[in-house]
């Protein structure tokens, strides 16, 4: 272990119902660092980070952040500490604007006038950080965008807010090659950037391209949480099918509890 | 690898970013008008045609009648143009707000008609002055629209429902209101001179005096603070055009509505801007203002956008919803009191028969979308003047009310499937 974690879970429990998704689950995220999540589906990876971001409670477990226990009850109160979530669906309004769709809810506002000229400057500069390129105007509405720009807007939104920790998920599902190579290597500025990057993928050409460590989930058990560059594709996908690979992984995974 | 774990997504045809190309910072220095010019064609080839459908279609039509029937163009019916339209538009100003969400209001004409006999009652049977009646019909608006808002964002019946069982039932309240069917005439004289009465020629002139400024002076200072920050500014050519366009149909206007349209000056002088004109000016500039300038307006638009994202982002989605629908019907009620004043009396079909459909019309006419998410309080009221020479030119030229009906529901439907069309061609990129 490098630094200490920024973002630190330990004994998480979450039920739905009658149906348990998340058992005793601890997971680590470094700041410059991505760490990928991986995980079958139904492998609990999108409740965990429904978690994170403040959308369900846990139902048992500790949250630390930045070395201190804290209660996340809201999508606020995540955002409040400086954890943005980036979801599938991107969520983006196609009939407003870059600069609009990155300060939603969030305007900046001059009395009762929106500050156009502070947001447009603010926009204009995260994405130059972000070395981002390929959008024309950051005044054309989201509807001309292309799936790949859309992706670079939703993840400018997030890293807009001084924010330390990013939750990716799928970044790269719906797009072409050449985009999601332009994705990737935002992910990994960002991490290079300092900022802590939780990526989601089941691709694992994607996660071995960008990610540090790699923590795998298992029927809503994580079976291991490793460096990239000690385990082998294969071994990851052993621990993503059946939650162990040789000395990695869970003890006891023919269902029954440990 | 296992095909089962690391799906090989299908990939989209999708075409490449260029990273080849140079990148231009277009977020700086002063955009050249051909630039400008170029922008806005591709944005109505993307089928973001905004105003143009409404401007071009009034133009048409006002050579069209112009040309058959030469009293179009006469001083007289220029003002009576401009009153005709206004109750109409007061009202699908207030839709626009409704539509952007998605939403609809089918009541909004017959809680126009509600206002409307409130006003009548407390005027003329209860003696209460103008502006307590005026209050009091604007606040029956507001509560109306509560009562809708809530009814739509927090019970979720759907709009349609809703404000169409609200038309049904207003349509009762007036009835009631007014003791079945009797009519109540308006002798108040300041509500009367709304509709009916004229600014002196001076005032007239001062007013867009004042107007022009003022435009001038926000545009021109936005302008430079922009340019001061070093941000994309508009090419000083197009800020001429915009101010001086303003200018100069502005003067053409005032000065056409100045001259004496009397047919018998010696009975009765006629001439000015009438008063319902800045009236309806006011109401263009603040729907104007709310929508493009503040949170709340771009909220509006975030909601009608796409709503869960406006939720992610902590947009209180139902308060914008209910507020919708309060601000539909406080401007109704506003429609209402103009239609009041121009017919000098309220009787039971207030608000009723075309009013609604008119004022529908007006607004998706003038480019405000039926899906939501697209319009502005500007397509009120060049939509709401489209209407309006229909209805004039077509009565000058002696058409009965059945086909002005029917045509005006033609270019409705028109204006709808141009809407669709420019949306489907919006999403298909």
């Amino acid at each position: 272990m490098t630094a200490t974690p920024i973002l630190r879970l330990r004994g998480i429990e979450k039920s739905f119902g009658p149906v348990q998704v998340l058992h005793d689950v601890a997971f680590d995220v470094h700041p410059g660092e991505v760490t990928a999540l991986v995980g079958d589906n139904g492998a609990g990876k999108s409740t965990l980070v429904k978690c994170i971001g403040g959308i369900h409670p846990f139902d048992g477990g500790e949250y630390w952040f930045e070395g201190e226990r804290v209660q996340v009850h809201s999508p606020r109160d995540a955002a409040a500490m400086g954890v943005e979530i980036v979801y599938q669906d991107l969520a983006l309004c196609d009939n407003l604007d870059i600069v609009q769709n990155m300060f939603l809810g969030r305007e900046k506002r001059r009395g009762l006038v929106l500050d156009d000229a502070t947001m447009e400057e603010m926009a204009a500069r995260t994405l130059e950080g972000l070395s981002v390129r390929t959008v024309k105007s950051i005044r054309q509405q989201v509807s001309s965008l292309s799936g790949g720009q859309r992706q670079t807007v939703a993840i400018a939104k997030a890293v807009l807010w001084n924010s330390k920790v990013v939750v990716l998920d799928e970044p790269t599902a719906a797009l072409g090659v050449a985009q999601t190579a332009q994705v990737l290597e935002l992910v990994r500025r960002l991490a290079d950037n300092g900022l802590a990057v939780v990526l989601i993928s089941h691709n694992m050409n994607d996660v071995f391209a960008v990610s540090d460590r790699i923590a795998a989930l298992y029927l809503g058990r994580m079976a291991a949480q490793v460096k990239a560059s000690d385990v082998t594709h294969s071994q990851i996908v052993e621990l993503i099918t059946s939650g162990r690979s040789g000395d990695l992984g869970l003890v006891h995974t023919n269902g029954a509890t440990p | 690898m296992s095909a089962a774990v690391a799906p090989e997504k299908p990939e989209r045809p999708e075409e490449p970013e260029r990273p080849g190309v140079p990148h231009k910072r277009a977020t700086a220095g002063t955009a050249s008008l051909r630039s400008v010019g170029r922008d806005y064609v591709a944005r109505l080839r993307g089928g973001e045609l905004g105003a143009l459908p409404a401007v071009l279609g009034l133009v048409v039509l006002c050579v069209f009648f112009a040309s058959l029937r030469p009293v179009f163009l006469s001083e007289l019916n220029f003002a009576n143009l401009l009153t005709q339209g206004t109750g109409s538009i007061a009202i699908a100003m207030g839709l626009v707000f409704v539509l952007l969400l998605g939403e609809i209001d089918l009541s909004a004409g017959y809680a126009s008609g509600v206002c409307a006999a409130v006003l009548a009652i407390l005027l003329t049977d209860h003696g209460w002055p103008w502006y307590g009646a005026v209050g009091a019909a604007i606040l029956t608006g507001t509560f109306i629209g509560l009562v809708l808002g809530l009814l739509v964002a927090k019970v979720g019946i759907p709009s349609f429902v809703v404000t169409l069982a609200a038309f049904l039932a207003f349509q009762g309240v007036v009835l009631m209101l007014l003791k079945e069917g009797t009519n109540i005439s308006i002798r108040d004289e300041t509500i009367l001179a709304v509709a009916n009465d004229n600014l002196s020629p001076a005032l007239g002139w001062a007013l867009l005096a004042t107007g022009v400024t003022a435009y001038a002076a926000v545009q021109l200072r936005q302008n430079r603070n922009r340019g001061r920050r070093g941000l994309a500014t508009a090419p000083p050519a197009l800020l001429a055009v915009r101010i001086g366009g303003l200018a100069v149909l502005g003067s053409i206007a005032v000065h056409l509505l100045n001259r004496e349209r009397s047919r018998n000056i010696i009975v009765d002088s006629l001439k000015g801007v009438p008063i319902v004109v800045p009236v309806i000016a006011v109401l263009l500039v603040a729907g104007t203002f709310v929508l493009q300038r503040t949170s709340f307006g771009l909220h509006i638009y975030a909601v009608g956008g796409n709503a869960e994202a406006a939720r992610r982002a902590g947009i209180n989605v139902a308060a914008i919803r209910v507020s919708a629908f309060v601000i539909c019907s406080s401007l109704a009620a506003v429609g209402g009191i103009v239609a009041a004043s121009r017919g000098n009396s309220v009787d039971p079909n207030t608000g009723g028969s075309n009013v609604l459909l008119l004022a529908v019309g007006a607004a998706v006419i003038g480019g405000t979308s039926l899906f939501g998410g697209r319009g502005r309080v500007m397509d009120a009221v060049l939509g709401g003047m489209v209407v309006a020479v229909i209805q004039n030119g077509m009565g000058l030229m002696g058409y009965s009310s059945g086909v002005k009906y029917a045509v005006t529901g033609s270019v409705l439907l028109v204006a709808a499937g141009v809407d669709a069309l420019s949306r489907r061609r919006a999403v298909r990129r």
